[in-house]
């Protein structure tokens, strides 16, 4: 369980983050979605510990996040960004295994993992034997979530996983992952831009604005019960022109 | 820096051992005294005892430093330099003047050679007989003869200005010229009159005459030997033989035949030296000793220049990832060692003589102060410029700083590090030739012998040597590429962009 409570942060004069909460229910999927700038990443940030806030706190499993002793959520989350985040010099397979090295894992237990891995996200050996500069997106971002996956984590935190994708091998990944995370039931954040996203993964969705909470609920809420224009705005602003839906 | 420091209280601390019977003889870097060395070190040799040469040196502020270190026994000089440039009290010219004052340095000087290596006047010869000019008070009659004077003399007090005043010259037409193109605008009638030093080999030649110094207006600039007492009290054989073979057995019709010799007629100056000591030394066998030295002093370069650049990796590299980690520190960092490199090379070995004297040593310190700055920002930038989010998912992986480092850091950084370390040694291939100045020897012993003698193929013997072993190096660090840059990274750069 992910609980945010009134978190703010600033950078200068710059309001990333104003009065943020938020809980995330164990097992499921909660969405972060707004423009670019809202403050989705920072939050992320937060919750990873890698930020600290200037107010407020952040719980995982009720445990207080700080970014000095933030070791022991080592294990605990998984985290995975835009294009895979993967280290060029390391090939595929060696930034999938760097997290369990790291915790000191028996060779065998290893390769055990990369297997099972590798077969939930569909991917064969000889990609893992490549380098990232080999990889097509779509690859690169599977790895990413290997290697977000290696140790298990129950909590994974994604941030803009899919935005430097195709739209067509987007569309197959978000599918694929969603499978994934249900397959597995781990607690998910996932910040996104796109409305489609939104609606395929939240189960709850959080929109932010200039680092504040607009509204939050279901995709149905929202759409029925904007709490103000904006919202119909942000979700209409991505929605086929009605020419395009005459089609289909 | 903790590892230069550690060096430096190591020499101070530790003391020489015992020297065995070696006597260390130095010069500076031009033909007249490496001649007086060579003929120092050929007549303590002929008597079975060891020489070590450090011939060469870059001027009086090292060879003075290194006698009075101990880095050396004894080196030719001149009583006006002793003066003037190390005592400072142009009244002390006299040579039991000088000796007095040198005592409680621990140094000593040798009664004069016997020639005096002093500013002069000449004239074309023509002139000369023509115009019946033997002393320079002869000018005053002659104010439309023409005159060439090098810079130096022209604005030095105990020249041009000073010599005018004393004599009363009016000379008409006065300008100024590069040394060594004096000669030809004399021999073209260009020019009548011209400044030179009393013993020049040019003077060995017809076309010129000396004017005499009849208001004794110059300096005496006596040659000497400059010797710590020491020595002459260890080996009183050795200073004997200095003295029966040198001191008064020289004047200055001697030395300039002796500099001609080695100057205008292109003897080496270990011939030169053999000839005066009644010994000569065939142009074969000459050759055949240039290249056994060309092959030691590729050892002395190559060893100075790995020995500089190894030392400078394992400081260099730490120091730029402490800079990278700490934005202050850093800076006064990159500043200091930025800094480092302003210091003119000579200065700089100047100033370490009385901590570690000459040779190689010293050598080795300021070619490792210099190869620093490369390798500290290649490795600063390396780290500075890497993407913040992939150093974050480092920490979120739980790889600890350590591991980070290691397994992130530097391999991502590699590139930059080595492009540091490659600059940093092709650089010090070059900056090693300035060793030779403090006699450790490589390729710039070549260089300074032959810029002193004039020689372009001497010059070129130190010079092309030094160019192949940085084009040596560029290949090696080409090959080292492959081997340390991560595979994953050589195929990111490959990329079209």
């Amino acid at each position: 369980m992910i609980a945010v409570h009134h978190v703010s942060k600033r950078y200068g004069a710059t309001v990333a983050l104003d009065d943020v909460s938020l809980e995330v229910a164990s097992g499921t999927t909660h969405v972060l979605l707004g423009s670019s700038g809202a403050g989705k990443s920072t939050l992320v940030r937060v919750i990873l510990g890698l930020v600290a806030p200037d107010a407020g706190e952040v719980l995982v499993d009720g445990v207080a996040v700080t970014p000095a002793p933030r070791r022991h959520l080592v294990g605990g989350v998984g985290y995975v960004v835009q294009e895979g985040g993967l280290y060029p010099h390391l090939t595929a397979g060696g930034n999938v295994r760097l997290p369990a090295e790291a915790a000191g894992w028996p060779g065998e237990h290893v390769a055990r993992r990369m297997s099972e891995l590798a077969a939930l996200v569909e991917l064969h050996d000889g990609v893992l034997r490549r380098y990232p500069a080999e990889l097509s997106g779509g690859q690169r971002q599977r790895i990413g979530v290997m290697r977000a996956l290696m140790l298990d984590p129950p909590v994974l935190l994604l941030d803009e996983p899919l935005g430097a994708l195709d739209p067509i091998v987007r569309a197959g990944l978000q599918t694929e992952l969603r499978r994934i995370f249900a397959a597995l039931g781990k607690t998910v954040v996932l910040v996104t831009h796109d409305v489609r996203e939104a609606v395929l993964f939240g189960a709850a969705i959080t929109l932010l604005r200039n680092g504040k909470v607009v509204q939050q609920g279901t995709f149905a809420e929202l759409a029925q019960r904007p709490v103000e224009p904006f919202v119909t705005d942000f979700l209409l602003a991505q929605a086929p022109p009605a020419e395009l839906r005459a089609y289909f | 820096m903790r590892l230069a420091g550690t060096l430096l209280l190591l020499v101070v601390l530790v003391p020489a051992p015992p020297a065995a019977a070696v006597v260390k003889i130095g010069s500076k870097s031009f033909t007249e005294n490496y001649i007086l060395a060579e003929i120092a070190a050929q007549a303590i040799e002929a008597t079975g005892e060891a020489v070590e040469r450090r011939l060469g040196l870059g001027g009086t502020g090292i060879t003075y430093r290194a006698v009075a270190h101990g880095s050396i026994d004894v080196y030719p000089e001149y009583t006006g330099t002793i003066s003037r440039t190390i005592l400072k009290d142009p009244a002390a010219d006299s040579p039991e003047a000088i000796r007095a004052r040198l005592r409680s340095q621990g140094l000593t000087i040798s009664a004069p050679l016997g020639f005096d290596n002093t500013y002069a006047l000449a004239v074309r010869d023509d002139l000369a007989r023509r115009l019946k000019l033997t002393r320079i008070s002869d000018l005053t009659r002659h104010p439309e003869l023409r005159a060439v004077f090098s810079s130096g003399f022209l604005e030095r007090d105990d020249g041009w200005p000073g010599l005018r005043r004393q004599y009363g010259l009016r000379l008409a037409d006065v300008r100024v010229i590069e040394h060594a193109l004096a000669y030809q605008a004399l021999a073209a009638s260009a020019a009548d009159l011209t400044d030179i030093f009393s013993t020049d080999g040019r003077l060995t030649r017809p076309g010129l005459a000396v004017l005499r110094d009849d208001r004794r207006f110059f300096p005496a600039y006596a040659a000497v030997l400059l010797a710590r007492v020491d020595f002459v009290e260890r080996d009183p054989g050795a200073w004997a033989v200095l003295e029966r073979t040198l001191v008064g057995r020289i004047d200055a019709a001697t030395m300039a035949r002796l500099n001609a010799r080695a100057d205008l007629d292109g003897r080496s100056v270990r011939q030169v030296a053999s000839g005066f000591l009644g010994r000569e030394v065939s142009d074969a066998d000459e050759r055949a000793r240039l290249t056994r030295e060309l092959a030691s002093l590729t050892l002395d370069h190559l060893l100075l220049v790995a020995a500089a650049v190894l030392s400078a990796t394992v400081v260099g590299v730490p120091l730029g990832i402490l800079a990278a980690r700490r934005a202050v520190l850093g800076h006064a960092e990159l500043m200091a060692v930025g800094v480092l490199q302003t210091i003119p090379a000579l200065a700089l070995l100047c100033f370490m003589i009385p901590l570690l004297g000459i040779g190689t040593l010293p050598a080795l310190v300021a070619l490792f102060l210099y190869a620093l700055l490369p390798i500290v920002r290649g490795t600063y930038t390396g780290l500075a410029t890497l993407d913040r989010q992939l150093l974050e998912i480092a920490d979120v992986l739980g790889l600890g700083r350590w591991r980070r480092l290691a397994r992130i850091e530097l391999p991502l950084a590699s590139v930059n590090v080595l492009a540091g370390i490659k600059t940093s040694t092709i650089w010090t291939v070059g900056t090693a030739t300035l060793a030779a100045f403090v006699g450790a020897g490589g390729y710039g012993t070549l260089i300074v012998r032959g810029l002193a003698l004039d020689d372009v193929t001497t010059i070129l013997a130190g010079a092309v040597p030094a160019a192949l072993m940085a084009l040596l190096f560029h290949g090696l660090f080409e090959v080292l590429d492959r081997v340390l840059i991560p595979r994953g990274l050589r195929v990111v750069m490959a990329r079209p962009a």
